[in-house]
């Protein structure tokens, strides 16, 4: 989803560039275009498919012209969604909520007062994220069940917060690296304490960069398969897993899956739309440096 | 410019803190006084009948809740392994195969049965048919119980046949398929002339190739061990089927298993279709397929055997882990008991029975005029799936289209690799096989090695 809108929002920054060089910008502006709709095209034909009959939906050559009807998405409500996205809800807002509270301070600390090991402690928090999930799923799941954790979304949430961590902690310090030294000194000078400091000046200019941090965390927590999958059962399943429920080795599935897929990506495309204009800017700020 | 900036990150944030206080709210409402069992399953169309269908149980069991995990079967399987082997205790239910019921009886991870069973009247496990009730126990009692079952046999389109001036025999060999294929694409061209696995996957390409591997008079392993995936017979086996598939099967094979044939095969693209006895209930229903009630069923072609085909059979077990085996036992002998099968043929039609558990399916005069065409194949070809019918030589194991091993997840999902590179045409035949028989000569050393 994230990478539809910052297609989309780069076709939207490419055209104020046009003045100096027009025919060379005019061929950037198609070419962005182009490849807006190469990243776009997948998602729209996800939303198409969901509005097919089954049948409509494998033909072969694939059918643009067909009888729109609604009764995938009604299938959809029957099959009892809502449990599967409160669940996710609960796991992806609180976790990237803990994610924030613990990375803010974290990468405060690491990029405006470094100390000697600054440099291995980031390696630290990196290094924990090259170790494949695959590897630690049976230690995790057998501690689950020891603390009778199994099916609980609680363990998906400290799953998810310790998962993101050290991307937030990466991304946050990176984009307060940016903020001029002399807009703390001024603050300091006009004897503003550390707390307003943080929440009052630093917070508000670091803003876009929080904004793209959490929906990074809130894309990857809401999109997590593995662990839900190994560590859920009935009551705390995530999203993904309703998903995949429609995959079948006998019959057809592609329509309703494609419902079920277009409702599941729902709720990110709004979190992205919500905030697109600091998500661009605080992309780019990460990327340019 | 900093007030502006801060709303909606601030948005975002009290949006996220709002849907979290509802769904802590939501998830803390409970349960009252039932008791709760959890039914993991494979998410195929008859489980899902059996979902829909579960408020008829809750009726009558006021006091069993009873909540369904349903997964795709590969994640199904590794999940409900997992929680079964470690002791997990997730579920109370599972859904097994006759892959797994003998393995697991023998470690102690599945309830017996059998003495639910015949404590329960009516139920009858005579009335399930017999191999199928034989692949599902462990010393002489049922571990898990079927809720359908599957043999394999070839589908072709009888209108098409008819109009080309063909005729298939009443039990064909390979070689009659081959020709046919031929002679169907010449009649007409465009049009595919048998549809068959080529998808990597021990449940998938290996299914059908085993089947021809074993009435070609090949096996995986004789009776110490030593793997024979390179002798003669093997190597014609899985020349003519990747020779098959590639001259006269559908375009892509290598990518395609049972759900792509089935889309073939009921879009009238493929005249003939190998494959499990349950694909009628893709072929023959009208929603899903134009060539409803224009199929001939033959039974699963031969070449030195007299018989061919496979067995495989979805059931239900009960964990030993589970801490209500009472109530899941009542849970398991509603959906597999004999009045099920009515119960879907009232509620939902009688073409989405399940098929191939019970004889007195077969029996219910509504299912027998629906399934007219298929039912005899069907059970004949159940019938006739046992070893001693489909094999040439003795094997150390259980299984037809498997080998009823752990190892053989692993072995066979490899092996099935390498069909399938040979299918796309990436590897010759030989090379596939000769490194198909490393692999097998690892496992078959491990069981020399236990002697």
């Amino acid at each position: 989803m994230a990478t539809v809108d910052i297609a989309a929002a780069g076709t939207a920054d490419s055209a104020p560039a046009a003045p100096p060089r027009r025919r060379g910008s005019g061929l950037i502006t198609s070419a962005t275009w182009l490849i807006g709709v190469f990243f776009f095209f997948p998602v729209a034909w996800m939303v198409i498919t969901a509005f097919k009959h089954e049948a409509d939906a494998t033909t072969d050559p694939p059918r643009l012209i067909f009888e729109p009807t609604l009764e995938q998405f009604r299938n959809l409500f029957d099959a009892g969604a809502g449990p599967y996205f409160l669940n996710s809800l609960m796991a992806t807002g609180v976790s990237t909520l803990l994610v924030l509270a613990l990375a803010v301070p974290a990468a405060y600390a690491l990029a405006i007062r470094p100390v000697k090991r600054t440099q291995d402690v980031l390696f630290f928090f990196i290094s924990t994220k090259m170790l494949p999930v695959v590897a630690v799923i049976v230690p995790i799941y057998v501690i689950a069940g020891r603390v009778n954790m199994l099916d609980n979304v609680w363990t998906l949430i400290v799953l998810y917060t310790a998962m993101n961590l050290p991307i937030a902690v990466w991304m946050m310090r990176s984009f307060l690296q940016e903020i001029p030294r002399e807009v703390l000194e001024a603050s300091e000078m006009d004897g503003a304490t550390l707390r307003q400091t943080l929440t009052q000046v630093l917070l508000p200019m670091v803003a876009p960069g929080l904004a793209a941090t959490a929906l990074i965390c809130v894309i990857f927590s809401w999109n997590e398969f593995f662990f839900a999958v190994n560590l859920t059962a009935s009551t705390a399943a995530t999203v993904p897993l309703f998903l995949v429920g429609f995959m079948t080795s006998e019959g057809l599935f592609w329509a309703q899956m494609a419902a079920a897929a277009t409702l599941a990506s729902l709720p990110v495309v709004l979190a992205g739309w919500a905030a697109q204009k600091q998500l661009v800017r605080g992309l780019s700020m990460g990327a340019i440096k | 410019m900093s007030r502006r900036r801060a709303t909606p990150a601030a948005l975002l944030t009290a949006v996220l803190a709002t849907t979290t206080a509802c769904a802590g709210f939501g998830g803390a409402s409970g349960s009252s006084g039932q008791t709760s069992i959890v039914v993991a399953v494979v998410s195929n169309p008859q489980m899902t009948d059996a979902i829909s269908l579960a408020d008829d149980f809750r009726e009558a069991h006021p006091d069993i809740d009873v909540q369904f995990v349903s997964l795709p079967e590969n994640e199904s399987r590794a999940k409900i392994t997992a929680s079964v082997a470690t002791g997990g205790g997730e579920f109370d239910v599972v859904m097994v195969s006759n892959y797994e019921t003998a393995m697991w009886a023998e470690n102690g991870w599945l309830v017996n049965l059998q003495p639910y069973a015949d404590a329960t009247e009516g139920y009858d496990t005579g009335d399930f048919i017999e191999p199928v009730r034989e692949s599902l126990s462990y010393q002489g009692d049922m571990y898990s119980v079927p809720f359908y079952g599957e043999s394999s046999f070839l589908v072709y389109r009888e209108d098409l046949f008819d109009e080309a001036g063909l005729t298939m025999p009443e039990q064909p060999t390979w070689s009659d398929v081959r020709e046919l294929a031929a002679a169907i694409e010449q009649a007409h061209p465009g049009m595919t002339g048998i549809c068959l696995r080529g998808l990597a996957g021990w449940g998938e390409n290996l299914a059908p190739l085993n089947t021809v591997i074993n009435t070609f008079g090949g096996q995986w392993f004789d009776e110490s061990w030593d793997a024979h995936l390179t002798s003669p017979d093997v190597r014609e086996a899985v020349q003519f089927y990747v020779d098959l598939v590639r001259d006269h099967g559908q375009a892509g094979a290598a990518t395609s298993g049972f759900a792509d044939c089935a889309t073939r095969y009921g879009q009238g693209r493929a005249a003939m279709w190998y494959d499990a006895t349950s694909m009628v209930n893709v072929v023959e229903s009208p929603n899903d397929s134009v060539t409803a009630g224009l199929n001939g069923y033959a039974p699963a072609p031969v070449v030195e055997t007299d018989a061919s085909g496979w067995l495989y059979t979805w059931s239900l077990g009960i964990p030993a882990s589970s801490e209500h085996p009472d109530e899941a036992w009542e849970f398991v002998s509603w959906m597999t008991g004999p009045d099920y099968a009515r119960l879907v043929g009232e509620e939902l039609g009688w073409e989405r029975v399940p098929p191939g558990s019970r004889r007195s399916t077969y029996e219910i005069p509504e299912y027998a005029e629906v399934a007219a065409e298929y039912a005899d194949p069907t059970l004949d070809s159940m019938e006739a799936a046992s070893q001693d019918n489909v094999m040439v030589n003795p094997v150390p194991y259980d299984g037809i289209q498997f080998l009823a091993i752990p190892e053989f997840q692993d072995l066979g999902t490899r092996v099935g690799q390498q069909i399938s590179a040979a299918v796309a045409g990436q590897i010759s035949v030989d090379s596939a096989l000769e490194q198909s028989q490393r692999y097998a000569e690892t496992v078959g050393e491990s069981y020399q090695e236990a002697g």
